[in-house]
């Protein structure tokens, strides 16, 4: 009986089995860099606010410090938006009729919240906790990225796991000292490596084994 | 027969939820009747998979016995090899048919969708949120950091001052106040559960009239109208019925209607509040009393026939006191005495050092023989066992003069609180171990006032009765006929937190305001007053009894805040501080200064020889007693999920009351139990239905054998069988009212009781989670600590420390651990509702609990003792004989939460790495990963998992949301949970610490069990500091791991139960 196939089909059978193979992986890490990606993470995403407020021009322009809005970043787990009030401290008499601030105007004359919408978005299950990353020297900028630099605000960071992980594995990277934590403009120097095994040290920051631990963030 | 529908909603219970709260009661009932006569359908094949108790044999085995042992249930005590082959078979022989009422094919279909479709609910982006911040934020609030708030609780005669945690204005959790007397920082069940009482979806919600929705404003309009009706009589047909205030404030307003009204009365009425406390004061002072006990002085305590650790004003201080004279830092520490003589089984009962059964008619002979003793009266001949007792507990008293105490049961009858007081009284107690005071809530009678009540309903008299609570068409004495007699009221308004059988009969209903959500004010038990505040605004329309009683004064529309401040406004003048001064301190601490009330010395004027002969009933007539329930006392509380799937302390059961009888009524009349198993699980026991006829009246309600009850006493539990409870507390139980009558409301001997030959399932959690014989308890006598400090180690052999495949991990940092005290844990179930609050651990219904699935992250164990001389005599199968492993054991309880092993068995297991270690020694639970494999649970040797295997958790319910701990996540279906050491309270209190540079302080970590616990007997911190208290505590002799011989190495250990017997009594 003649052969079905010619001979070459021997080579082309090889090859579809190791390029099954590397389809099979090249799917499953597919899936895994979209699970990554910022498609999913809603990283570099700005969404429509009520009003478009611009962290650049409060932050990077006027040079308004965090904790003049966030007011609880230092006490409590969550940073705090803040109140209506708190805009009106200044926009009562700053720009105080320009119709881009009439929703907050508004909020403030009838007692009805403004509502934003959430850009960074935890996992219900986390419990991420604003006060002790920021007593223990990890910057702002460090999750938030430039904030000063951006007119409407975005998720920096992906968010997930592995980025919480990544610092909390490795504390030395990305601990500052403590009075440059609401600086947006502070880099990593040099021999941050070293600078920051001695503030590990110096602000107590807990062991590796400790801050991986389950029950840290989740309960 | 097989009704799909209502069975679909068995198994899928939540979802369905708001579905069937919609359906009439009368068709809720259906639906439980029809799952009822499913499992008729299934008898024939039950046989195999049920064990029928034999008494007979029980009794007959104890002849063998010899030794200490421990034992839970009847069926272990009889070591029957059928019962035994059932606990121990995991799956029982039927387990594998299909008993769901959903079929095979169906399954299979479902499970296919669910399956394609559960792939999809993975996947997706996440939606978008909001943030809502405030427009004006309020002073003082820092968003996610909780806020505490002193308020008190008032309940009955006392009021429990409270810590309320408020998480951006949501009350979630409720914790003892230290500086109110009530609580010293402890609570109870029923306290930890208010807080469910409030989010209730089930609340009423506005003020209606005939059934139809009013407003506020209509009602103050009406109530003028009707105001103005009854001035021109003088208010001759105005009555006002009333629980027990104790509210200074409305009892002030009231005061000032009646004013008003010259012919106008107040009537109170509480169901489970007896006379015989005012009457016996009376009887002994000629005047009425308040008795303030000081526990913690006294080194003898008698108890006839008193709950005083667990019920009555002032139980949660009394159990703090009672428990701190039973701290043992070594063997030459000494403890307190108690005796206690008592016809059923209470917590006090349980924690005795001699317990005495008796009936509660017989109580007070056993007083007027000890009075006796005491050089008091006549005294009066016993026999038996308490004869032996009355001088060896005569004698002691005798010894302590001036640090004993006889304390008399609210439920006795006056002439036994009469002798107690004169007992004190020649033993020189008076101002020592007890002080007495002005009476806290006022002189009026209970029983005497809905009965005058009645008899003027009766004759027309009344045109308007204004009812403040209380639900007394479901709970005043049955012979008065209270519904129909309320029927002859013209106008009815009843004030309530639910529209419950009451209301229904009243035209006016006004929603009750929850303690939560109103000021008010409320005296403890030794007077203190403090100020409720409110956490919330009311979640409903609903208002308070001071606006309501305002509506009919000459300032309607008067809010409960100004009639407070009004009232203190002048009431202050003698107090240290005034409303102006003071207010905002009296806020914060949750209670007035100087207004403690006195102690007064009234004089004793008893003659005990006065008393009335007694008669004795005889000896084998049956005694039906009244108690309000443990759980959801007279009723109150029977729309409460918590409560109502609390076991109770000692029967544990749940979500129903039973008939309790003693085992040798069991015996006699052959009411004894079937314990059932189904689908893989245990935890269903059948009782057979007895119809109780009692005054007139039947009712038929399931029976329950409890080792220590007194012969031929048969207790009738208060508080179930509602018919307008709510979702949750409608139709369940049997309703002991219908059987109570004004001329027997606690005792009632001219009973009788008929098998029907049915069978009733129950839940009783004391059939789950089994430890097979296993000796997991250790107790002993302080005689024997003292000779063998070492007890507690002499039954387990330890493995060596590195006995271990796995390597030997360090804990350099903090090593969390917990250490429970038996000898001080009483078994009260604060720890196990405090826990629920929480963790937000969900409630699972009767038919779960009966699977063995309920939710409670710690259990308390109820074990039962025999001691060595109970075993030794002559023991038959004759129900006559006593024999006291059987009637009067030695009652055990010890908490279980998860023993957070160091080698943990059930981390090992879990394909998934779900539960892992942290690096301070915690078993942590990471619910996000789990899969629900279960495989940690089947290899916990100390059955302290608990699994999701239904959505449990009410997802639905907007209120419930708000009372959720935003701190510990919500589990879903297919999760495993557990213990947690409270990890979000050590969490954040190591943030505060680290936030400071500082190590975390002993005792600034205080878990949620530890917190309610009144016998400060669960100790949590730091075990690598040998200072700390749990360090401490550990250290000791006493201290012992459970199954320590599989070197698990729980962090959670236990300090053997040790008691103080009388050697006197002991030897005889």
């Amino acid at each position: 009986m003649a052969q079905i196939f010619h001979r070459s089909a021997n080579l082309i059978a090889r090859f579809s089995v190791l390029a099954l193979v590397v389809l099979a992986n090249l799917a499953l890490a597919g899936v895994l860099l979209i699970a990554r990606s910022p498609y999913i993470t809603n990283e570099r995403v700005s969404r429509d606010q009520p009003v478009q407020f611009s962290h650049k021009h409060h932050v990077g322009d006027d040079g308004i410090d965090c904790r003049y809005c966030h007011t609880s970043v230092e006490t409590s787990a969550y940073a705090g938006i803040p109140p209506t009030k708190t805009c009106m401290n200044c926009h009562s008499v700053l720009f105080n009729n320009v119709g881009y601030l009439e929703p907050v105007r508004d909020s403030y004359r009838t007692d009805r919240s403004i509502e934003w919408v959430k850009v960074h978005r935890l996992a219900d299950y986390v419990y991420f906790n604003h006060s002790i990353h920021i007593n223990k020297g990890i910057g702002c900028s460090s999750c938030h990225g430039p904030v000063n630099e951006m007119p409407l605000i975005f998720q920096a960071s992906p968010l997930n796991m592995q980025w919480c992980l990544d610092c909390h594995r490795h504390t030395e990277k990305n601990v500052r000292p403590r009075d440059q934590v609401f600086n947006m403009d502070w880099k990593a120097p040099a021999n941050q490596e070293e600078i920051g095994k001695k503030l590990v040290a110096e602000y107590k920051i807990r062991t590796v084994a400790e801050l991986t631990s389950c029950s840290t963030c989740h309960r | 027969m097989l009704d799909l529908p209502s069975l679909a909603n068995d198994m899928n219970d939540q979802p369905n939820k708001n579905k069937l709260r919609i359906l009439q009661d009368s068709q809720v009932h259906d639906t439980l009747h029809d799952r009822h006569d499913d499992h008729e359908d299934h008898e024939e094949d039950t046989a195999e998979r049920e064990h029928r108790l034999d008494l007979a044999t029980v009794r007959e085995k104890l002849r063998e016995k010899s030794g200490k042992q421990y034992w839970r249930t009847l069926e272990e005590l009889a070591e029957d090899p059928h019962f035994e082959d059932l606990l121990h078979r995991e799956f029982p022989r039927q387990a594998s048919e299909w008993d769901e009422a959903v079929d095979r094919r169906d399954f299979l279909k479902l499970m296919g969708a669910s399956l394609a479709l559960a792939g999809l609910a993975g996947c997706g982006r996440p939606d978008i949120d909001h943030i809502v911040p405030y427009v004006r934020q309020p002073d003082g609030m820092v968003l996610g950091k909780p806020n505490f708030y002193a308020t008190v609780m008032p309940f009955g005669a006392d009021a429990v001052g409270v810590l309320v945690e408020s998480h951006e204005g949501r009350p979630t959790k409720i914790e003892g106040n230290p500086d109110h007397p009530s609580s010293l920082g402890a609570s109870s069940a029923l306290v930890q559960a208010s807080i469910l009482n409030l989010y209730d979806p089930d609340r009423s919600q506005m003020v209606q009239y005939t059934g139809e929705i009013r407003a506020w404003s209509a009602f103050l309009d009406a109530a003028q109208a009707l105001a103005t009706n009854v001035k021109a009589t003088n208010g001759a047909g105005f009555r006002i019925l009333s629980g027990t205030v104790t509210s200074p404030t409305l009892i002030a307003q009231i005061r000032g209607l009646l004013a008003q009204y010259p012919e106008a009365k107040w009537y109170q009425w509480e169901p489970a509040r007896a006379d015989g406390v005012r009457e016996g004061a009376k009887l002994a002072f000629g005047r009425n009393v308040n008795t303030v006990y000081e526990v913690e002085k006294a080194n003898v305590i008698v108890s006839l026939d008193a709950d005083f650790l667990a019920s009555g004003p002032g139980h949660i201080a009394y159990a703090k006191q009672f428990a701190r004279r039973r701290k043992l830092n070594g063997p030459n520490d000494t403890m307190n005495r108690l005796y206690v003589v008592e016809p059923t089984p209470s917590v006090t009962g349980s924690s005795a050092d001699h317990r005495l059964p008796l009936r509660s008619s017989d109580v007070e002979l056993f007083a007027r023989a000890l009075a006796g003793k005491l050089g008091i009266g006549p005294g009066a001949a016993l026999s038996g066992e308490a004869a032996k007792w009355v001088d060896a507990v005569a004698k002691e008293l005798q010894k302590e003069r001036g640090a004993s105490l006889v304390i008399a049961g609210e439920y006795q009858p006056a002439a036994v609180h009469a002798l107690a007081h004169a007992i004190n009284a020649a033993l020189g107690n008076v101002g020592t171990t007890l002080y007495y005071t002005e009476p806290v809530d006022g002189d009026a009678g209970n029983l005497e006032s809905i009965r005058d009540l009645c008899a003027e309903m009766d004759h027309g008299k009344v045109d308007l009765l204004l009812i403040l609570g209380g639900n007394p068409v479901y709970d005043a004495p049955h012979d008065f006929d209270f519904v129909n007699k309320l029927k002859r009221v013209h106008t009815a308004i009843h004030l309530s937190p639910y529209f419950d059988e009451t209301s229904a009969y009243c035209q006016w209903h006004v929603a009750e305001s929850h303690y939560l959500e109103t000021w008010s004010d409320a005296r403890a038990y030794d007077g203190t007053a403090s100020i409720v505040q409110p956490l919330i605004s009311p979640l409903y329309y609903t208002h308070s009894a001071h606006a309501v009683v305002g509506a009919f004064g000459d300032k309607p529309g008067l809010s409960a805040y100004d009639a407070v401040r009004a009232y203190w406004t002048e009431a202050s003048v003698h107090l240290p501080s005034s409303v102006d001064s003071g207010w905002r301190k009296w806020l914060n601490d949750g209670v007035i200064p100087g207004t403690k009330f006195a102690p007064i010395t009234p004089v004793l004027k008893f003659n005990a020889a006065s008393l009335p002969a007694f008669q004795p009933a005889p000896a084998d007539q049956i005694e039906f007693i009244f108690r309000p329930d443990p759980a959801v006392y007279d009723g109150r509380f029977a729309n409460n999920g918590w409560l109502q799937e609390l076991p109770k302390p000692v029967t544990k059961l749940t979500w129903d009351n039973a008939a309790l009888i003693s085992p040798k009524v069991a015996q006699k009349e052959d009411f004894v139990h079937k314990v059932q198993s189904r689908g893989g699980e245990h935890g269903q026991v059948r009782s057979p239905l007895v119809d109780i006829e009692l005054n007139g009246s039947k009712v038929t309600a399931a029976v329950w054998t409890l080792p220590g009850q007194a012969e031929n006493t048969v207790v009738l539990p208060l508080g179930y069988g509602r018919t307008r409870a709510g979702f949750t507390g409608s139709n369940k139980g049997f309703n002991a009212y219908v059987v109570r009558t004004s001329n027997a409301l606690w005792i009632a001997s001219n009973g009788k009781m008929t098998a029907t030959g049915e069978s009733y399932p129950l839940a009783c959690t004391q059939y789950h989670f089994n430890m097979e014989g296993r000796q997991i308890l250790s107790t002993a006598s302080l005689a024997e600590y003292r000779k063998n400090p070492n007890f507690a180690h002499e039954h387990a052999e330890l493995p060596p420390k590195d006995d271990s495949l796995y390597k030997e991990f360090a804990y350099p940092g903090y090593a969390w651990g917990m250490a429970i005290d038996l000898t001080k844990c009483n078994g009260c179930n604060a720890c196990v509702v405090a826990c629920q609050s929480e963790n937000n651990i969900p409630v699972v219904g009767k038919d779960q609990v009966m699977r063995g699935r309920e939710m409670h992250w710690i259990r308390v164990d109820r074990y039962y003792a025999n001691s060595e001389s109970a075993t030794s005599g002559k023991a038959t199968g004759d129900p006559s004989e006593y024999n006291p492993t059987l009637d009067n054991p030695e009652t055990f309880f010890q908490p279980v939460p998860c023993q957070q092993c160091e080698n943990a068995p059930c981390e090992q297991v879990c394909p998934v790495g779900a539960t892992v270690h942290s690096a301070e020694g915690l078993n942590d639970m990471v619910y996000n990963r789990c899969i629900g494999t279960r495989y940690c649970s089947n290899n916990c040797p100390y059955k302290v998992r608990r699994f999701n295997f239904l959505r449990f958790q009410d997802w639905d319910s907007p209120q419930l949301k708000l009372m959720r701990n935003p701190e510990v996540s919500i589990r879903s279906r297919g999760v495993m949970e557990k213990c947690t050491y409270c990890v979000q309270r050590i969490n954040n209190v190591r943030i505060g610490a680290e936030k400071q540079d500082r190590p975390i302080r002993d005792g600034e970590i205080v878990t949620a069990c530890e917190s309610a616990c009144p016998s400060e007997a669960i100790v949590f911190g730091n075990a690598n500091d040998p200072n700390s208290r749990v360090g401490k505590l550990k250290a000791q002799q006493r201290n012992y791991t459970i199954l320590g011989e599989l070197n698990a190495r729980p962090r959670t250990t236990y300090l053997a139960a040790v008691r103080n017997p009388n050697p006197e009594l002991e030897k005889a």
